[in-house]
Parts: C-alpha cells; structure tokens; sequence
C-alpha cells in the first residue's frame, strides 16, 4: 500500500506524539492530538499507507507507548527516521508498528509518494525517483513484525508450548 | 587463559543471560531480577494484555508496584485509576507503595534494588536503579506486559560511553548542573543504543542521592541505562534501605575493567563547572546560568526524581534559610518521597522552606508528569528542577520551562528571575544542610 511522507525534523518527543494532558482519555482522543505541536494539521490529514519521515532521535523522551499507539490508530504505515529513542522503538515493534533507519533521508520531500517495503527493507519512491535504502532489522525484531507485535507473538509461543506439553 | 576486559553493564548482562560473556551489539534473552510498575503504565494497561494472553504473573515475589503519576487522585479519572490500581496490587499479591512518593526514589529506599540486578521498570527514568549498579531500563506497557508474563526480556548487549568528572565540583554545583552540561555537550540522540557510565573522583564524592540524578537522567542523554559502579556508599545506603548484602553475589568485582571496549570517553573538570540552565523546549539547550538572558520567574518548581529528594530539599534550604519568595512568585514544592519529607521535618528544612513562602505538593510526580492537576497556565514562566521541559509537557503550549539544580531553583524564587545560587550561598544565610 502507498502513501504519502509525512516529513518532521530532529528530537520529535514522546509529549508531542501523546500530549499527556489527553492521556486519561482513550488511543482515539489521544491520537486526535498527536504532533498537533509541531504540525497541527497532522492527524485530519494523515491517512492510511502514509509513511512518517524524521531525523535523529525520533521518540525521546517517556516511556508512553501511546506515542507509538497514536501512530499506528492513524494509519501510519511505519516510521523511517536517521535514528529513534530506545524505548519509542521497542514500543513500536512490540505494538507492531515498522520503524526502520535510514543512513540517510537524501532528498526526500514532504508529501511526495512512497511505499514502506518491509521485506526489502527499502523505501519505494514514486515515477523515476531511486529507491530508498532502509537498515535491515534485526531477525527477532523481524519476527515481532511479522507476527503483528508481541502479544500475538507470545500468544503464538504459548500456544506452541502447551502443544509440546500435550504431546509428550 | 584470563577473559577479555569487559564493561560494567556487559557483566550485569552476561549474568542475566546465563552466560559467561557478551559482547556488544549481541542480541540476547535475559532473565529479569526485579519488575517495577506504576499506576499509569502499570495495572490499568499490563492486565488487559496478561488477560489477553491467559497467563499470570512470571513470579509475584519479582514485581514491585509503587503508585506516583495521579497520586493524590484529585480527578474523576486519576481516584478511579488510583483505585484499579490497589485494587490489582491485593489481587496479585505484589509489594505494593501507595502514594509513599515517586517509584525512582521508592524503589531504592525500600530497599528493592542491590548491585548486580537486571530490572526493567515502566518509567523512562527507570535508569535510576544503576546509581546502585543495577542494569536498569524503561519499557512500555505491552513489552512490561511480556515481562510479567515470562521474566524474560530481550536486549542488544549495548556499547558504553564512560563519562569521567575528574577533581571536586565547587559549593554551589550539584549533580544536576554536571546533567544539564552534558546533554548540551552530547546531546540526546538515543540511537546508538548505548550505555552511560559515569566515573572518577567527583562521582564517588557524591551521596547517593546525588547519584540518583545522574543515573536517572541518562535517559536524556540517550542512554538505555546509567550505571555507576558499586561502592561503599552504595552498599551504606542499600544496607540502611534493609537490602542483605548477602544476596548481592560478587558486587565489588562489578566494575569496567581497563582496557574495556568504550564507544566513546570523555573526561570532564569538575572544578570547572558553574551550575548550569537549560532553556526552553529542551534540557539539551543549556549552558552557564550566568550567560543565561536574565529571565523573570512566575513559578518555581522543586518536584520529581531528580529535583525533590532529602538533599534536594537540603540544598534548597541553604538557599531558602532566613529569605522570602519574591512576590507574585509561586514555590511549589512535591517532595520525591514522604520518607524524605519526613526526615526533612525532622531536620528543620521543611520549616524552613515553607516560611519562606513554599506551598507543599503531594509525594507524587505532580506537574513534571504532566497528568495532574496542577498544571502550567498560558505564558507561565517556570524554573523546575525536573528532568525535562518539553514544550507543554507540564501545562499550556505556550508555557517556558527552564531547568536548573534545587539550589538555582531557590536562588531564582527568592530573586524573582533566574539567578546564580552561588552569590546567595556566598552571602550566607545558610547552613541547614
């Protein structure tokens, strides 16, 4: 699926992603504010297949995995930045939620469009455009992706150990 | 043969993982000593997904909740998750620490951590533990959830950046302005997936409460953890907590070897340090207070893990003695714990604060969490000695949030404007601490 880029800057932290003043609602009210600091048009304008483009540091700051979460409600296809905070991008991988880096973001311009090749590990560009390479994954991390975040995937091993205690 | 030098955070994980060695940038399954929680990414959101999965708790006796963000429950919302949250402590039968102060100081002064330990807590602050020698990291709620579920976690064995203050910090200059300097020098970016170590004579010189500040805000520098190697004070401090140095294992031998493999190493001078101010949106804007623009103050902050403890307290009281908050400034105190409060009655400084004109705040995490209540009004102009002062992280968009030491944070309530402490310790009114 395509979209379009949404393209940020350095050091997007965790309280513009999930203001905490919305945390006591719901992902759906959260999400309603997400980035609405840095882009206040943000969540009404982004749409399903869209891909967030950003520099360093992507998601400093809290532990809040509703910044992940507000991301991932929007439809945002995955995160491709120069580098990510810790947390933020274990958060995201354990919601399902793609976040790869990128050595470099070259010319990539906001709102041009993209599709988020996961398997390849790239950034596929629109018309003559080159393709932008992403750094592979890790496989554990890959695993997490492909089975859709870590509660599926530990429903999966659990589910295969109690068949193994079964069977003995 | 004799093994290779290895970091301090490179023995704590070989241990965790069962192994005899890692080496960086291995990705390994470690067994989890201890699990902390708290109210807001602790039970309202872990047990949906422990249900989810139709499992319980890894080992109840390894999970340690402590309620902090909506203490004292003065919302609909904040009583009800307050509620769910005892609620599930008396279900689960975990140790459970009921509005007795924020989990970064709870967690150490009831004496849950030792050196050695791999702990993951559900706070970005949760580095705090390695002030003790632990290996100690945030997560969020679904991989917490994971955690309870299997007391296993996975980890990039991470490279280390030793930070070596050599010399003695002047009076006046505390462990938050030696923070404050080095995410303006090194910055915040966390994608390297590092370790911060802390090292040399200025460090041990420090309590541990001191130490505390420095671990915790590692986090800010990037760092997954911020170790500090194990030493006398440490083992004073978890002794007094009621931690049995028999179960600490080989905790003096917890060390960066010489010659261990570092990413970088950078060595500071102490004596050279001013206390230093960071400036709105971010801790990495920071610099010399002296050079900061002279900034008028309508609220200053003494709250949360990094700026609210007892010798945070007694630092600010040094300032504070026999002075007065400038009119139409507001001093919102929210000691880091009531243990720590309560010392602080015993020693005078509570008095001292308040006749200074200090309104006192819960033991909870108050403003700096941002879920509160108690909030920043539009265009206020805070000096918070938090750990950070994203744009309308503690109220209003439009709100400007300065970060200093508690000393800076005093000196700028009693002046009215953002002040060196230094020319009021020198004036001396002081001496409570």
């Amino acid at each position: 699926m395509s979209g379009r880029v949404f393209l940020f800057g350095d050091d997007i932290d965790t309280d513009q992603l999930a203001p905490g003043q919305y945390m006591k609602g719901g992902i759906a009210a959260l999400a309603a504010h997400c980035l609405e600091g840095v882009r206040p048009d943000f969540a009404t304008s982004v749409a399903s297949g869209d891909v967030v483009v950003a520099g360093r540091n992507f998601g400093m700051g809290s532990s809040r995995e509703q910044a992940a979460e507000a991301l991932k409600h929007l439809g945002v296809a995955g995160v491709v930045a120069l580098s990510f905070a810790g947390i933020f991008y274990r958060n995201a991988i354990n919601l399902g939620l793609p976040v790869l880096t990128a050595p470099s973001l070259d010319d990539l311009t906001d709102g041009e469009r993209v599709t988020l090749d996961l398997d390849n590990g790239r950034l596929v560009r629109a018309g003559e455009k080159p393709v932008l390479p992403l750094d592979p994954l890790p496989d554990n991390l890959k695993a997490l992706l492909a089975d859709g975040g870590l509660v599926p995937h530990l429903k999966k091993r659990f589910a295969q150990e109690r068949q193994k205690e079964q069977g003995r | 043969m004799t093994a290779s030098p290895t970091t301090l955070a490179q023995k704590i994980v070989a241990r965790a993982a069962g192994r005899v060695s890692v080496a960086p940038g291995e990705i390994v399954t470690a067994r989890v000593d201890l699990a902390m929680i708290h109210d807001s990414g602790g039970p309202r959101r872990v047990e949906p997904i422990l249900q989810d999965l139709g499992v319980g708790l890894f080992d109840a006796n390894k999970v340690v909740l402590i309620s902090d963000h909506f203490v004292p429950g003065d919302t609909d919302e904040g009583a009800r998750i307050l509620e769910l949250t005892r609620q599930w402590a008396a279900q689960r039968k975990v140790a459970f620490h009921d509005g007795e102060g924020i989990c970064h100081v709870v967690l150490p002064e009831r004496g849950h951590l030792a050196p050695g330990m791999l702990v993951v807590g559900g706070d970005s602050h949760s580095p705090t533990g390695g002030a003790f020698g632990a290996y100690m990291f945030g997560v969020g709620a679904t991989e917490m959830a994971g955690v309870l579920a299997t007391g296993e976690i996975w980890l990039k064995v991470p490279e280390t950046i030793l930070i070596e203050w050599r010399g003695r910090l002047s009076d006046g200059v505390t462990a938050k302005d030696i923070m404050l300097a080095l995410c303006g020098r090194l910055g915040m970016d966390g994608g390297k997936y590092q370790t911060v170590e802390y090292a040399g004579e200025a460090i041990a010189a420090l309590s541990m409460q001191e130490r505390m500040t420095l671990s915790n805000m590692a986090a800010e520098l990037g760092g997954q953890a911020g170790l500090i190697a194990p030493d006398e004070v440490t083992a004073a401090f978890l002794r007094e907590a009621g931690s049995d140095p028999a179960g600490w294992g080989d905790w003096q031998g917890l060390r960066t070897d010489p010659g261990a493999p570092l990413m970088e190493h950078h060595v500071f001078a102490a004596g050279d340090l001013a206390p230093q101010v960071a400036a709105p949106h971010s801790p990495a804007n920071s610099g010399p207070v002296d050079d900061a623009p002279t900034t008028p103050v309508d609220v200053a902050y003494l709250g949360a893990c990094t700026g609210a403890k007892y010798q945070d307290l007694a630092n600010a009281a040094r300032i504070l003695k026999g002075r007065r908050v400038a009119s139409g400034v507001e001093l919102l105190v929210a000691p880091a714990s009531r243990r720590d409060q309560d010392r602080a009655a015993r020693d005078g400084i509570m008095a001292v604060l308040e006749e200074a004109g200090a309104k006192l705040l819960p033991n909870a995490c108050g403003i700096c969490a941002g879920y509160g209540s108690a909030r920043l009004g539009e265009d206020v102009t805070c000096i918070s000695s938090t750990a950070r002062n994203f744009k309308g992280r503690m109220g209003a968009a439009s709100s400007k949030v300065w970060l200093g030491s508690p000393l800076t944070v005093a000196a700028s309530a009693v002046a009215g404007r953002i002040t060196d402490p230094r020319l009021m310790l020198t004036e001396g009114a002081g001496g409570t601490a």
